[in-house]
């Protein structure tokens, strides 16, 4: 115990294995906050009336402490990851349905005219031209999304250790040892300023079609956090 | 051929944006729909792709209802050509063009040779390939586009306002260049327009549409100069209709008069001889014939020719090949009062007084219209 990345041994798990960890435990639901909030913002776009209903949902489940989700789920999932999970999942919607929405909105309707005329069905259009041309603002929400829910993964924790990094300020805590509480703030802002730094790169090498200058007109909306 | 057969197209509002609407627009050529804003040339032009459906009526392609055709099949088999080109903004200027031919299932060096050789057609630089669309001019753009509309090499081009966005001489380009492509390529052409110039530049056909979406007429340009239908379709061809109807014209038939010409190093016996009563003037030219400018007689003295000292010669222009418009315009610009005519090297071939061409003029009138290809 007295290295600086050593950990107590009833955490059952080395400095590197909670980064991994929480690097799982944050993406996951990202990930999977996108692949539902496609179709559901696909819909938006389509119904326009469903929009303003659907944003209003998304910010309603954004609005419930985590700590509510956790009483509900535990009763199903247990004192697991996926408890976990499953409210930072909820939450990337409030971000991703409108980053969706007005991306595939900023779509020139010429562009769509020109699709249509050249015979793209539906399908074929939304995959092949506003996607793509959404792309920018979709990686702009996924940023938002990544450094958002890497920070709260941390109140896994309150569950049975299930918060990765966030499980040392416990420790730190009950050890009376303020290293662990570093290692803990500091390991999660360093995950978050490197995952948002890869996003970066992302966004660089899917769209090399973007003017210069205006890329950086993709920044993500202001970060709606709250402590929870 | 196109036979539009008493279609009318009702919007869910309400609107009637065409009105019982007829035309048959023949195959290989242009026939362009021109007429203000709000008339309904889009919505007609949509519904041969079937991007509107008719809400009457039905619209016929080579005898067959476009409807029995799969939708995707039938707006494969067209280009589409818009106003500010609308481009995809997210792939490179081959990948735009190559999108069609790619669907049709072609590989993709295929697609993309053919790409490149459309580019080459249009007037792009092939080096300008690998770009995106937003590293192009608007007039690249619009090119790309029409290349794009020719790609899989569908027998019908429709055309919205393709060339509205750019500024006049790099639409007269593109207009020019369509002309080009189409003596070649013969697409059977859809081209909507509000610009009446356009129109009688481009259509083989014009058709006139007046607001609510009827048909005010439909006829050749030159034709459509000297007979409007109605009031409306005189007021929308404007006030100079006589001067533009010129343009159809040819200048063919002038008489040139190559006397009054002299070389700037004429003798004084040269420049003695060539003056006469009728021609006040005397056309200097360079030692290759082109000219400098004009002079009387009595200003020239031989050897001591000075060409800043003469009188500027307008814009002259080209025998045989020019219209009657031309030919008045080039008299009109010139302070003597003549025009300059010239062989396709630039060299003066004769000159041409206001009165011969007045006269030239009331000749080409009283005959019936003229073929509507005649010198553009
Ligand atoms: N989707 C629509 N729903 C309702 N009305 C429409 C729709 N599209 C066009 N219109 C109306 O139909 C009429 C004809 O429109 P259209 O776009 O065909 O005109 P246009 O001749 O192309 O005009 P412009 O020169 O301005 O492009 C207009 O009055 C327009 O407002
Ligand atoms: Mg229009």
């Amino acid at each position: 115990m007295n290295g600086l990345f050593d950990l107590p041994s009833d955490l059952q798990n080395s400095y590197w294995g909670l980064i991994a960890l929480h690097l799982r435990e944050a993406m996951i639901p990202v990930l999977a906050g996108l692949l539902v909030a496609l179709p559901i913002a696909q819909l938006c776009v389509r119904l326009r009336w469903l929009y303003p209903p659907v944003l209003w949902v998304t910010t309603v489940l954004y609005a419930i402490p985590s700590l509510a989700f956790f009483v509900v789920l535990i009763d199903y999932t247990g004192l697991s990851e996926t408890t976990v999970m499953i409210p930072l999942a909820v939450y990337s919607l409030v971000v991703f349905v409108p980053a969706i929405v007005d991306g595939v909105r900023s779509v020139p309707r010429e562009t769509l005219d020109a699709a249509t005329a050249m015979g793209f069905g539906p399908v074929r259009r939304y995959v092949q031209v506003q996607l793509p041309i959404a792309a920018p603002a979709i990686i702009a929400g996924l940023r938002v999304a990544s450094v958002s829910s890497i920070s709260l993964v941390s109140v896994g924790m309150l569950i049975g250790n299930q918060g990765a990094l966030g499980n040392l300020l416990n420790s730190g805590m009950i050890y009376n040892q303020p290293r662990l509480i570093w290692l803990s703030v500091v390991g999660t802002a360093v995950l978050a300023i490197v995952v948002d730094a890869v996003l970066i790169g992302l966004r660089i090498l899917v769209t090399p079609w973007m003017p210069r200058g205006t890329r950086k007109n993709a920044r993500p909306i202001a970060l709606k956090d709250a402590a929870r | 051929m196109i036979r539009i057969d008493s279609v009318t197209k009702r919007y869910p509002d309400g609107t009637v944006a065409v009105d019982r609407l007829s035309l048959e627009i023949p195959d290989r050529s242009i026939t362009v729909l021109v007429g203000p804003s709000g008339c309904g040339k889009t919505t007609t032009l949509r519904m041969i792709n079937r991007m509107v459906e008719p809400s009457e009526g039905r619209i016929l392609l080579d005898g067959v209802d476009i409807m029995q055709q799969p939708v995707n099949t039938l707006r494969r088999s067209m280009g589409y050509v818009i106003q500010n080109a609308g481009l995809f903004q997210h792939r490179t200027i081959v990948d735009n063009i190559a999108t069609v031919p790619r669907m049709l299932g072609w590989g993709k060096d295929v697609a993309r040779s053919r790409a490149r050789e459309l580019m080459e057609r249009v007037g792009l630089d092939a080096s300008l390939a690998k770009r995106y669309p937003y590293q192009l001019s608007g007039g690249q753009q619009q090119r790309v586009g029409v290349a794009r509309a020719l790609a899989a090499d569908p027998p019908v081009l429709l055309m919205d306002e393709p060339f509205s966005a750019v500024d006049p001489v790099v639409r007269k380009g593109l207009q020019d260049e369509l002309l080009r492509i189409q003596e070649e390529l013969g697409k059977t052409i859809v081209f909507v327009t509000h610009d009446i110039d356009e129109a009688v530049k481009l259509g083989t056909m014009v058709a006139v549409m007046r607001t609510g979406g009827r048909l005010a007429q439909f006829a050749p340009p030159a034709e459509l100069l000297s007979n409007p239908a109605d009031d409306f379709v005189e007021d929308f061809l404007g006030a100079d209709r006589g001067i533009r109807r010129l343009s159809f014209f040819p200048s063919a038939g002038l008489e040139l008069l190559t006397t009054p010409i002299v070389a700037v190093d004429a003798t004084a016996e040269q420049i003695a001889a060539r003056g006469s009563a009728d021609v006040p003037y005397l056309l200097v030219t360079d030692l290759d014939g082109r000219p400098l400018g004009w002079s009387e007689p009595r200003d020239l003295t031989a050897g001591q020719i000075e060409p800043e000292r003469l009188l500027p010669y307008g814009r002259p222009f080209v025998a045989e090949r020019d219209s009657l418009r031309a030919a008045l315009d080039g008299a009109v610009l010139s302070p003597t009062g003549w025009a300059v005519a010239v062989d396709g090297e630039g060299r003066a071939a004769g000159v041409v007084s206001q009165q011969t061409i007045g006269e030239a003029i009331r000749g080409a009138h009283a005959a019936a219209p003229v073929d509507a290809k005649a010198g553009r």
